[in-house]
């Protein structure tokens, strides 16, 4: 039983939802609180943050790769961060890379990934009007936005955006006097991220509530399509962990503009010692990679259930191990909490201590193979149909492997000494996290750009883009393994000057090459992207003959996405290429009872259970309960 | 073996979905997110404690009236609960400014707390043990506050009369989340007290 429908003030609540149309331009497309504008709002937001992310790391890689470049011709965009003898500034490269991995972290594969994804496929696919709170979900957006603003601001103050590293280790930090990043463009990085883990905060609540409480009749937890399970416990994940970094930042906001003595101690600059006593700056480190460490899996979890379902949708096969990909979803949710020091091997720490949270650490290539595993069995003997969103799935297996295996090199705290802060450690999170989202995100847009838009997006280009793209990816991180291991550290600003390293001069200049040809590629998706939303083919109502519900609205949903009544749901979404069957595939909202030809035993008896099903609440929050 | 599977009964039956109101849904999913923020800086307290150089403190006197101060408040809180289900209204009105007032007292009682530990030479700037102090006092009191603005707003409501025996989701949500805050403000005293 719904209580919503039991209180005067959610009475009114709903006749204004039956009454709000036709709305202003301003609460339509603007402040916004359907869901589906809402997601589009957080896919745009995204793709141009994903342009200046991966901008900033082209212009840190021209340095990277041909350190004796002049760099003259980029003055009219860097002005004066293009030195005198026409170099990059040495403390602008560290701004570039901090900012690149703030941006690419938290604003296009947390906000950007989770954001449109969450937003757009929950309640679609649960079979809910909107979600729980559209007030909140609004709310989120706009905090984001302003954390956005605030954070793009910064990249243009005259002392520069933060350069201590996206993970911001006091005493860097912290002291204005270290890096001029660390004075104002600090602060606003600081009171970016706050807004920013306000927004996730809103955000991941609303999805974990509308997963719990909105879900249509008969849509048990053992029937929820896997993206869903994924956004579910990525929201977890978030509630859990933002609030850490809340804390940590806080700590430091107030180290840095109060004076007080978390993080530091006895800082000498210039001979003179600071007054700060007390602190300790490893206490940041624990606080930060309790967030670092699962927010890790905030990134990656959304783009493995977005795959999931691509890849059982476009396999034409029953997704392997449904329960094992939930159960290992859940195990790597848990596992997520208890390794963060594996981050922190040689901050000094106990070694028995390193022993322990290097065990648990490799316990996650368990769950982790389980998913890949399932992932390739479900390709196996399969009918694939290779759609540009097939192809980034797999693609995303394909990094989440090979990336995969050398996390369970570098969690073992003997060889992680070795290799601590090299390019070997800037390979492995690339691929597995980072290109691997990006392909979680890239197969989402080609997916269910249908529902998005109403239209199509061009196959051939997605494809030419996807086989630039993944090859160009390993181009880029293959070799960086080898540089990693030749003893490079990451953010160095050249190797010139030390002769062991110039044997690797030209591949650092390949990866380069490599990485401005799949920054390149990229611009094929975006002619390909926008062209579509205006020009593309009309889209059918079911492109890829999928299960889920989204697929039951009609092209252009509107605000409450059905029109008539939420369909209820009777099987799970994988009954693809099921014997007997008439069609390939079986929408969740078809009763056993209309399928008896492709029923299995136990499922006849579950016939039984349709009429209870549909004497079910109708849990429409636009309607009252009947 | 397959055909044994096959032919084992299988209890399936439909559920209903989860029935509880999304609104007190969310409420319980923020008090999780401060628990998170607490626990973290509490964990940070110790973490830093545990590495020496520690400076140790009387705690305040009135930390201890201050505490018997919000208890009281969660008592008329309840109070406010009962009568709206009792539909007294104008009892739930007193229930929820005495609440209000005594939180209030609470907030000036930390004032008063603070400016005793600066008479007892500690300062927010300075040793951690001492800017933790003021941290965890300092942010439950900015929780606080927000409590005290759902508190507002349930006594506008209880004014304009939208809630009674049918409508309880508001007050209980308020009763909630200051019970909470409540809860979390004795967590803390007494975690300040014990690893003093």
């Amino acid at each position: 039983m719904a209580t919503v429908g039991t209180s005067a003030a959610s009475s009114a609540h709903v006749e204004e939802h039956e009454h709000h149309e036709p709305q202003s331009f301003l609460r339509k497309y603007i402040f916004s609180e359907d869901h589906k504008t809402i997601a589009k709002q957080y896919m745009f937001s995204g793709i141009f943050w994903a342009i200046i992310g991966a901008s900033l790391s082209i212009i840190f890689r021209l340095q990277l790769g041909f350190p004796d470049m002049k760099l003259e011709w980029l003055r009219p965009i860097l002005g004066n961060w293009i030195d005198s003898s026409g170099k990059l500034d040495k403390e602008f490269y560290l701004a570039l890379v901090t900012m690149h991995g703030t941006i690419m972290v938290f604003f296009v594969l947390t906000a950007g990934l989770s954001g449109t994804f969450s937003n757009f496929l929950i309640p679609l696919q649960v079979g809910a009007r909107d979600m729980a709170s559209g007030f909140l979900n609004m709310l989120s957006y706009w905090f984001f936005f302003l954390s956005s603003v605030i954070m793009f601001a910064s990249l243009f103050i005259e002392t520069g955006p933060a350069s201590g590293g996206w993970v911001i280790y006091p005493p860097l930090s912290a002291l204005p006097q270290a890096v001029s990043g660390s004075g104002l463009g600090m602060t606003m990085w600081l009171i970016s991220m706050a807004l920013f883990i306000v927004s996730q905060l809103l955000g991941g609540i609303n999805y974990i509530t509308t997963v719990i409480n909105l879900r249509t009749r008969g849509m048990s937890f053992s029937k929820l399509p896997l993206p869903i399970w994924a956004f579910f416990l990525t929201a977890v994940l978030g509630l859990i962990s933002f609030p850490v970094l809340l804390s940590a930042a806080l700590l430091l906001i107030f180290d840095r503009s109060m004076g007080t003595s978390f993080y530091l101690s006895e800082i000498y600059i210039g001979g003179e010692a600071l007054p700060n006593v007390g602190g300790s700056p490893i206490l940041f480190q624990h606080l930060f990679w309790f967030l670092g460490h699962p927010e890790v899996y905030i990134v990656l979890l959304p783009a493995l259930g977005i795959t999931s379902e691509v890849i059982a949708t476009n396999s034409r096969k029953p997704i392997f191990g449904y329960r094992a990909m939930i159960a290992s979803m859940i195990g790597i949710a848990f596992l997520a909490f208890i390794v963060w020091a594996h981050h922190m091997f040689v901050t000094g720490m106990n070694p028995f201590l390193g022993s322990i949270f290097m065990f648990l650490t490799l316990i996650i290539a368990v769950p982790s193979a389980v998913k890949a595993f399932n992932y390739i069995t479900t390709l196996w003997r399969g009918n694939i149909v290779f759609t540009p969103a097939m192809l980034f799935s797999i693609g995303l297996v394909s990094f989440f492997i090979s990336g995969g295996l050398t996390g369970i090199i570098l969690g073992n705290s003997a060889l992680d000494i070795q290799l601590h802060d090299t390019y070997f450690v800037v390979a492995h999170f690339h691929l597995v996290m980072g290109a691997a989202s990006a392909f979680g995100f890239l197969a989402g847009v080609y997916h269910w750009f249908p529902k998005f838009f109403g239209r199509m997006m061009n196959n051939t280009l997605g494809q030419i883009h996807f086989w630039f793209t993944f090859v160009g990816i390993y181009l880029v991180f293959f070799p960086m393994h080898y540089i990693g291991i030749a003893g490079f550290p990451r953010r160095y600003y050249s190797f010139t000057s030390y002769d062991a390293f110039q044997t690797f001069g030209d591949l650092n200049t390949f990866v380069s090459l490599a990485a401005i040809l799949t920054f390149g590629a990229q611009f094929l998706f975006l002619y390909n992207f926008v062209y579509s939303i205006f020009r593309g083919r009309k889209a059918p109502l079911n492109p890829w003959r999928s299960n889920t519900l989204e697929w039951t609205t009609p092209l252009h949903p509107g605000h409450g996405n059905w029109p008539g009544e939420i369909p209820a749901v009777y099987r799970w979404p994988y009954d693809y290429s099921k014997p007997g069957a008439a069609e390939d595939f079986i929408p969740q909202n078809v009763p056993y009872s209309q399928t008896p030809e492709s029923n299995l035993p136990h499922e006849n008896a579950l016939i039984a259970l349709e009429k209870e099903i549909e004497a079910q609440n109708y849990n429409d929050q636009f309607k009252q309960p009947h | 073996m397959s055909e044994v599977v096959k032919s084992l009964p299988v209890f399936e039956e439909p559920e209903e979905t989860m029935s509880m109101n999304p609104r007190k849904f969310i409420l319980w999913l923020f008090v999780v997110s401060i628990i998170m923020l607490f626990a973290s800086m509490t964990s940070a307290y110790l973490v830093r404690r545990a590495e020496g150089n520690w400076l140790e403190f009387e705690m305040p006197v009135v930390f201890w009236y201050s505490t018997a101060v919000l208890l009281v408040s969660s008592v008329s809180m309840h109070w406010a609960y009962l009568a709206a289900k009792k539909d007294n209204f104008g009892a739930l009105r007193i229930a929820i400014s005495i609440t209000f007032v005594f939180g209030l007292v609470f907030l000036v009682m930390q004032y008063v707390g603070w400016r005793d530990l600066v008479a007892q030479n500690v300062y927010f700037v300075g040793n951690p043990s001492g800017s933790f102090m003021y941290v965890f006092t300092g942010l439950h009191a900015f929780h606080l506050i927000t409590g005290l603005m759902v508190l507002l707003f349930a006594l506008r409501a209880a004014f304009r009369l939208k809630i009674h025996a049918k409508n309880l989701t508001q007050v209980e949500i308020c009763m909630t989340y200051w019970h909470f805050l409540d809860v979390l403000w004795i967590y803390l005293f007494g975690f300040l007290l014990y690893f003093n």
